[in-house]
């Protein structure tokens, strides 16, 4: 007690921000019995009915459910074969650049779409892709392929979305990438040199090796974000001839909500992905942590 | 790196790796370029297929459209205020949880912890934040898209980890010195906390200017649109119809270029700050990955 006399300016200073995050984070937690509760705009979180376990019944019932499930997990998984390693081999490449100018150069384009919204990439994508002028089409009809609509054909849809992740993010995940790599001990290279070992050699028997900590890190932090399949890439690209392959739990919780206001039931559908979610990171935390000696936080 | 010979198999790499990433630079670079010549040609051209590698024509037609609408007048204001309202605010209050939390002498230092890191795992999710929002009546504010993302518990941790790496000796000398709490905070720890401060705003500052999804749920009268609000419009809304293919003809051509100008009009800024920022971002994402 003598202490918070003592200390109570540091305390004054996190009264703010104290008050901040009970209002915008703790009350929405509070928030989620709106998925046991028949919501009516009307009543109010608190004078709605209850309806038990309604909505989540609705949820696993519905066949929607399924593809919801495996749409997250598919393009999860897509994520971390194919955009989890791009930054990587982007990095091990610009390493063996010896020009400094022109890695500069390449590194200031690759790091540039980052900075650029999902909105503005969402409609250069379908632009590059327009089946009547985009820049693909007119590369393919050189080669003799009919003009094909890229963003109305199902199977495709995943393969856009994968792509346009790599295109926006590879340049700028290289950084931690290329950090790590100018901490290596330059010692080494010599050594290795000496012993006769080649460029590629060198990448793989002292570069990567000397990443691996990094590497196995971040790629358990993406397991833990494995039920965040990238809501801003899909809602931005997707277009209801896509919904199948497309809609994952968040996407089909903001139409459900938000669209068509029912309330308590994208309360569920979202209760359930934080759930699961939840339960991952607190997996991938324990696995980093036993690996690394260092959790996330 | 003293004296190499480079085997033929690894002058061979090297041509593959410099024409490799010349070629993915192009791809990054190619869209934006596209949109620029778009955006400066005459309409029947920019609707034309084909690799667009130089202007055919030169008009600044569309970027007059753009802006002569009001709705841009009103997304640059709303874009810019939220911008900069936003980001200071954020630094300010970031810094205000951050340093009570790297002190060791803070009462609860564990329990406070404890409470700002549980939000990073869990949250309440889009429907109760819209009630919460809603009954605050801050729907269709410029407020709503400020207020609640004033802070996040990953940029405290962040600004926390930097102000526990200052040397502590400097702190206790100047109470030595007689200095007393506020004047060490302003004298002291801020000025050496500049870098972290210009991290966490330079990431707020494109966060705020990028961010569409909450303009779009919690705001609706044009007065409160922002420009991604209204790229949104005028790029995907409107694009969903064009790739059915029932937009052709004149009036579609002319939107291609006004289109692009929208587009160009919008990330202008960013484009035009970001090599001059670009290092102070590397800094600010090696900061962000080193752990306390």
């Amino acid at each position: 007690m003598k202490r918070c006399i003592k200390y109570k300016g540091l305390l004054l200073l996190l009264l703010p921000s104290f008050v901040w995050f009970f209002i915008f984070k703790y009350v929405p937690m509070y928030g989620v019995i709106v998925a046991f509760k028949d919501y009516k705009p009307m009543l109010g979180i608190m004078e709605s009915d209850w309806a038990g376990f309604k909505y989540f019944e609705r949820l696993f019932t519905n066949s929607q459910f399924f593809t919801l499930l495996k749409n997250t997990l598919i393009i999860s998984t897509y994520k971390l074969i194919f955009v989890f390693p791009a930054p990587i081999l982007l990095a091990l490449l610009l390493n063996e650049v010896r020009h400094e100018r022109f890695k500069k150069a390449i590194q200031t384009v690759t790091y540039l779409p980052h900075f650029i919204s999902w909105v503005v990439i969402g409609g250069l994508i379908q632009t590059v892709l327009s089946p009547t002028n985009g820049v693909v089409n007119y590369v393919l009809g050189l080669m003799g392929v009919e003009p094909i609509k890229f963003m109305m054909i199902p199977e495709l849809f995943r393969g856009i979305v994968i792509a346009a992740d790599i295109w926006k993010e590879a340049g700028w995940g290289s950084i931690v990438y290329l950090a790590a790599i100018s901490g290596i001990d330059q010692d080494m290279y010599e050594a290795a040199e000496i012993d006769g070992a080649g460029r590629l050699r060198q990448a793989v028997s002292i570069t990567l090796p000397a990443l691996a900590p990094v590497i196995v890190m971040m790629f358990i932090l993406r397991i833990g974000n494995m039920m965040d399949a990238g809501f801003d890439g899909i809602v931005n690209l997707y277009n209801p001839t896509v919904y199948g392959v497309a809609d994952i739990f968040d996407t089909y919780a903001y139409r459900v909500g938000l669209i068509d206001f029912n309330f308590s039931y994208s309360t569920a559908i979202s209760l359930f992905k934080n759930v699961v979610g939840l339960l991952l990171l607190i997996f991938a935390s324990k696995i980093t942590k036993r690996i690394s000696g260092y959790g996330i936080w | 790196m003293l004296y190499r010979k480079t085997s033929t198999g690894e002058a061979g790499f090297q041509v593959f790796n410099y024409s490799f990433l010349a070629f993915i630079a192009f791809l990054m670079i190619y869209p934006f370029w596209e949109l620029l010549i778009v955006s400066v040609s005459p309409a029947v051209e920019a609707s034309k297929i084909g690799l667009k590698l130089i202007p055919r024509g030169f008009t600044l037609e569309a970027y007059r459209m753009v802006f002569e609408s009001k709705l841009i007048v009103y997304g640059y204001f709303n874009s810019i205020f939220r911008t900069v309202v936003g980001t200071s605010i954020t630094v300010f209050l970031c810094f205000l949880t951050a340093y009570p939390l790297a002190k060791k002498m803070l009462p609860a230092r564990n329990a406070f912890t404890v409470y700002y890191l549980i939000p990073m795992f869990f949250s309440g999710g889009l429907v109760p934040n819209f009630l919460l929002i809603k009954s605050l009546g801050l729907l269709d504010t410029i407020w709503a898209l400020i207020i609640p993302t004033l802070l996040s518990t990953f940029q405290i941790l962040i600004m926390r980890n930097f102000i526990m790496s200052l040397p502590e000796s400097l702190e206790e000398s100047a109470l030595v010195d007689g200095a007393g709490f506020f004047t060490i905070l302003l004298r002291i720890v801020i000025p050496l906390s500049m870098p972290i401060f210009a991290t966490v705003a330079l990431w707020e500052a494109v966060a705020h200017w990028n961010s569409w999804f909450d303009a779009m749920i919690y705001t609706r009268s044009n007065r409160n649109v922002v420009l991604q609000l209204l790229l949104r419009r005028v790029l995907i809304e409107h694009n969903n119809e064009g790739i059915t293919d029932s937009l052709q003809g004149d009036e579609g051509v002319v939107t291609k270029t006004v289109e692009a100008a929208t587009v160009l009009v919008t990330i202008g800024p960013v484009i035009l700050m970001y090599p001059f920022l670009q290092k102070y971002f590397i800094k600010g994402v090696l900061i962000g990955s080193l752990k306390g």
